[in-house]
């Protein structure tokens, strides 16, 4: 097989997944194109890894051995990001990111603010009624 | 020129002249096939990341994941291609449906699902994918991979690297592993059990800082 379709597709996934990550504005999106570059990167790999197999005698199998790491620290990730997500929708009342702009530098701090505290409204009323249905 | 045809010349010519003589028209079935799938692939990555409806973006990359599987088995490495079956399919698109449910995220048509720079994402990412193809499609425009022979990525073979050469980063990933298990616990948990007198906290903070 040419070595050219899977790098080609590579590359393509992988911006794919950078435009989804530049371009979605939930939370749990992003963290799906970031699978997308993750997968691109391990399709990289795997293909390398079945070029320098035979090409230079690879017995390390490195690509592949890689190629499972990084499919474990997307396991991971997703977990650590999920929960990230969750604990900032307990406490915000939204997953949006364009709406999480506390620490955003060159805007006038009243105007995040009052839209921050506007937005923070439901939040607590959702959270308790989150411990209500629990309960 | 059919597929079929293309196919036909692509066997002839593999069987003639083994290894030396490749060309670009005259690709093989596996190179057919590959590109089939990648097609399946991109085109239901491209709808996970522009489709409105969030729901269908998890399942649509479902599709992906699974056609990378594909694409894997065509590239001789079972292990990966089952791996990522399990892992990717199974539990990380369950997690992500889970995370929408979650966050309640709207079942219908969301139509803020993009923000307002979608147009310089385009820009960039397109740019990026047009500097990368001409650099790869450059760079290993004479490289073929040898698929012959014995696969270079079933269990047997993936597992012995991974014990004989591997042993120290897989030990040390499966503490990562427990260092995110006990992390993603944590984060979940203050949450939760804080929601009951948390959130009359922090109805009071806000109320204090309004």
């Amino acid at each position: 097989m040419h070595l050219a379709y899977p790098a080609v597709l590579s590359a393509l996934l992988f911006c794919t997944g950078l435009y989804g990550v530049l371009a979605r504005r939930n939370a749990i999106l992003v963290l799906m194109s970031v699978e997308l570059m993750l997968n691109a990167v391990n399709l990289n790999l795997v293909a390398f890894d079945a070029w320098l197999s035979r090409a230079a005698e690879d017995t390390l199998h490195s690509g592949q051995a890689l190629a499972l790491f990084t499919i474990a620290i997307a396991a991971a990730e997703i977990g650590i990001g999920l929960a990230i997500v969750l604990a900032v929708y307990r406490n915000r009342g939204t997953s949006d990111i364009d709406r999480l702009r506390d620490t955003a530098e060159g805007h006038d701090p009243d105007d995040p603010d009052s839209d921050a505290t506007g937005r923070e409204a439901p939040a607590p009323r959702a959270a308790g009624e989150k411990a209500e249905a629990t309960a | 020129m059919t597929l079929a045809a293309a196919a036909g010349t692509a066997a002839h010519a593999t069987t003639t002249t083994a290894a030396e003589t490749h060309g670009f028209l005259s690709p093989t079935g596996v190179e057919i096939a590959f590109l089939l799938v990648g097609l399946v692939t991109l085109g239901a990555a491209i709808i996970t990341v522009t489709t409105r409806q969030l729901v269908h973006a998890a399942l649509w990359l479902v599709v992906a994941l699974g056609g990378l599987a594909v694409e894997y088995l065509l590239l001789t490495a079972e292990f990966i291609a089952w791996v990522q079956v399990l892992i990717y399919v199974g539990s990380v698109v369950v997690l992500l449906l889970f995370g929408l449910m979650l966050t309640r995220a709207p079942i219908g048509r969301s139509p803020d699902a993009d923000s307002g720079n979608r147009w310089v994402a385009l820009a960039v990412s397109v740019v990026a994918a047009a500097a990368l193809v001409w650099v790869v499609a450059d760079a290993f425009r004479t490289t073929w991979i040898d698929l012959d022979g014995a696969p270079s990525g079933s269990t047997e073979v993936t597992g012995a690297s991974l014990f004989q050469h591997w042993v120290l980063p897989f030990e040390a990933l499966s503490v990562l592993l427990l260092a995110a298990l006990v992390g993603a616990i944590v984060l979940s948990r203050k949450a939760k059990d804080g929601a009951a007198t948390g959130a009359r906290a922090t109805r009071r903070d806000s109320e204090g800082v309004r």
